[in-house]
């Protein structure tokens, strides 16, 4: 009996979003009684890069560092972890829901015939037989209490829903042997480019974000000033990106992507609820408005009514100020 | 190539339980076909089609027999060739991929196309159990799909912070989104034309179901904004610091 967890790995450093999983399966050990929780590495990492994971409630940590890994395939990367959750006899397995667990999970859930709920955002409710997690539903609007039904469960853990609190503790690295081939890589990563050079907005944890009150794209000097002044990544509504002001993967909403940053700064953006589908999880909303109507406005911890484009610098100064002051 | 196409609840739909919170409220609810399935999938998908001068792009909803009106006809109306239609209530995503799966196995489709992820469930899972059960290459949120030859594909997927440039073989399953296709709204002809559309319905198989909902929750409502002055910055600062505490 274990839980197990997938480590998402970049550069030889394990994201953030693996210690929230790490986390998360250690109470998930604690509440079905056992006491390990294995973590899965894929792919070219060091060991003592590894054994951080010991911080952070992990037991053991098994690595595969066949360099094939290192180019993604969902099929190779879900058959080495359901080899590994066999062999260790894995109960629960916790993933994070972001791109890689998205392509793994489904998959892994078909191999080992286990039940998945994809965008968990609570710890299991687990009495007798009965395990029930929480997601989120309805793109933020709603939560859904999902039971699962099989032996196994795998769980694929939302982005910034579980604190991450690093403590005390090392993991052992063992040598793991996936027996995964060339032969199994169907998918040919060609190329990997980065387009941005700071926080990757889904992982960001302070977001600055505009929409068209901004006018165009020649006055998003002053948003990407605030942003780097705060160290937060950019991000913009739908029709900004659809008429390339912005690049695509900054257009957040219902048919955007989702994010549930500590903080999210919505700068000239009226708070349509598709634009809302998407950010209305984030722990907290300012929203900069020069209309008092925006709905918007409904939907905040924190407003202010005016021009955006006379507050914005004043509000970059303040953040300045503030940071040489708290260091 | 096949398109899994899904039915949701309008984007600006009103979210509400009944059955003591067991139970959507479809009362005055108005459903469409998944934003990801319409705009990218499937045109993605009649695009394919119109370049290559051949092939048939088949749709398939799990779903009740209102789905045709629904979102079967708007498909075939945008220009999909023939819809399937498994006659069964979609509850568990495992349910679901299996249903499309057994469809599929016989049909030696070249490309099966999902959406991103519905609006409703939001589990972005439907494509990559597919893939495991009919054991094809997986390619997931994908932003762009380009035929190399007779043999292989070239497509972008996103990930944090950028993009995977890859190529893979046919047949393969990948889910679509945003940058795939321009949403294709349907015109008279393809209205006119979608009514003499063959739709073929399946009884489901038999498939055992790995989840269950138990209950809904709204989550609560957030307190009264807090307004600042205009003039004086700095005050939200204060309060995201001291009060707020996430700066
Ligand atoms: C099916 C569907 C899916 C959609 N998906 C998404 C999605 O994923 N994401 C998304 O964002 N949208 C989405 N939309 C679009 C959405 O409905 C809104 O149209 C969009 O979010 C509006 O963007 P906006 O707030 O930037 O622009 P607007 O609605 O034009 O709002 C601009 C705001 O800026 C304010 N403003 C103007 N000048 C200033 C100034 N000088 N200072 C301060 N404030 C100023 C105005 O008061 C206004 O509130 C979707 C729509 C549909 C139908």
């Amino acid at each position: 009996m274990s839980v197990l967890i997938y480590v998402n790995h970049n550069n030889d450093k394990i994201k953030k979003s693996t210690f929230e999983t790490a986390l998360y399966a250690r109470k998930v050990a604690e509440m079905t009684n056992t006491n390990e929780v294995i973590a899965v590495s894929l792919g070219t990492i060091s060991d003592s890069s590894l054994s951080v994971l010991g911080n952070y409630g992990v037991t053991k940590v098994l690595s595969d560092t066949n360099p094939l890994f290192d180019q993604f395939d969902a099929a190779v990367h879900s058959k080495a972890l359901a080899k590994a959750s066999q062999e260790v006899g894995a109960k629960t397995i916790v993933l994070s829901q972001n791109s890689n667990g998205k392509a793994i999970a489904p998959r892994l859930s078909i191999r080992l015939q286990a039940g998945l709920v994809a965008g968990a955002t609570e710890l299991p409710t687990i009495l007798g037989n009965n395990f029930t997690v929480r997601k989120s539903v309805f793109s933020g609007k709603a939560f859904a209490d999902i039971g699962i039904l099989t032996p196994i469960k795998i769980v694929s853990l939302n982005p910034n829903s579980y604190p991450v609190v690093k403590g005390e503790g090392t993991a052992p690295v063992e040598a793991f042997n996936s027996g995964v081939t060339a032969s199994d890589v169907k998918v040919r990563v060609k190329e990997v480019k980065t387009l941005t050079d700071s926080v990757p907005l889904p992982e960001a944890e302070l977001v600055v974000s505009a929409g068209r009150g901004m006018k165009g794209p020649e006055n998003w000097g002053m948003i990407e000033d605030l942003a780097q002044a705060l160290g937060a990544a950019t991000a913009c509504s739908r029709p900004v990106a659809d008429v390339h002001w912005r690049p695509h993967h900054e257009h957040v909403g219902q048919t955007g992507i989702t994010i549930r940053p500590n903080l999210y700064i919505a700068i000239g953006i009226s708070g349509a609820i598709q634009h809302l589908a998407g950010v209305n999880n984030s722990k907290v909303i300012v929203v900069i408005n020069k209309d008092p109507e925006a709905p918007f406005f409904k939907a905040a911890d924190y407003g202010i009514v005016g021009d955006a484009f006379e507050i914005i610098p004043k509000l970059t100064k303040a953040v300045k100020a503030f940071k040489a002051q708290n260091g | 190539m096949l398109v899994c196409i899904s039915k949701t609840p309008d984007t600006t739909a009103k979210i509400a339980f009944t059955n003591n919170n067991s139970t959507f409220d479809t009362n005055g609810v108005t459903f469409i076909m998944n934003p990801t399935d319409e705009w990218y999938a499937l045109v993605r998908a009649i695009e394919i089609k119109e370049q290559l001068g051949s092939g048939t792009v088949t749709v398939i909803n799990v779903g009740p027999k209102e789905n045709e009106s629904i979102v079967i006809q708007k498909a075939l109306a945008i220009g999909a060739d023939n819809a399937v239609r498994i006659d069964a209530t979609p509850d568990d995503a495992h349910f679901v991929a299996a249903q499309i799966a057994a469809h599929a196995e016989s049909e030696n489709y070249d490309i099966i196309f999902t959406g991103k992820e519905t609006i409703d469930y939001n589990g972005s899972s439907i494509g990559g159990m597919v893939a495991e059960l009919l054991n094809l290459p997986y390619i997931s949120l994908a932003n762009s799909l380009q035929l190399i030859n007779t043999t292989t594909a070239a497509a972008t997927r996103e990930i944090e912070g950028g993009v995977e440039e890859l190529e893979v073989d046919f047949p393969f399953v990948i889910s679509a989104q945003k940058g795939m296709a321009e949403q294709r709204i349907p015109n008279m002809r393809g209205i006119m034309s979608a009514r003499s559309k063959p739709i073929t319905v399946l009884p489901p198989k038999a498939v055992t179901e790995f989840t269950a909902i138990i209950a809904y929750e709204l989550p609560p409502a957030r307190t009264q904004v807090k307004l600042i002055d205009p003039e004086h910055p700095e005050e939200l600062i204060r309060l995201l610091h001291e009060q707020a505490k996430v700066i």
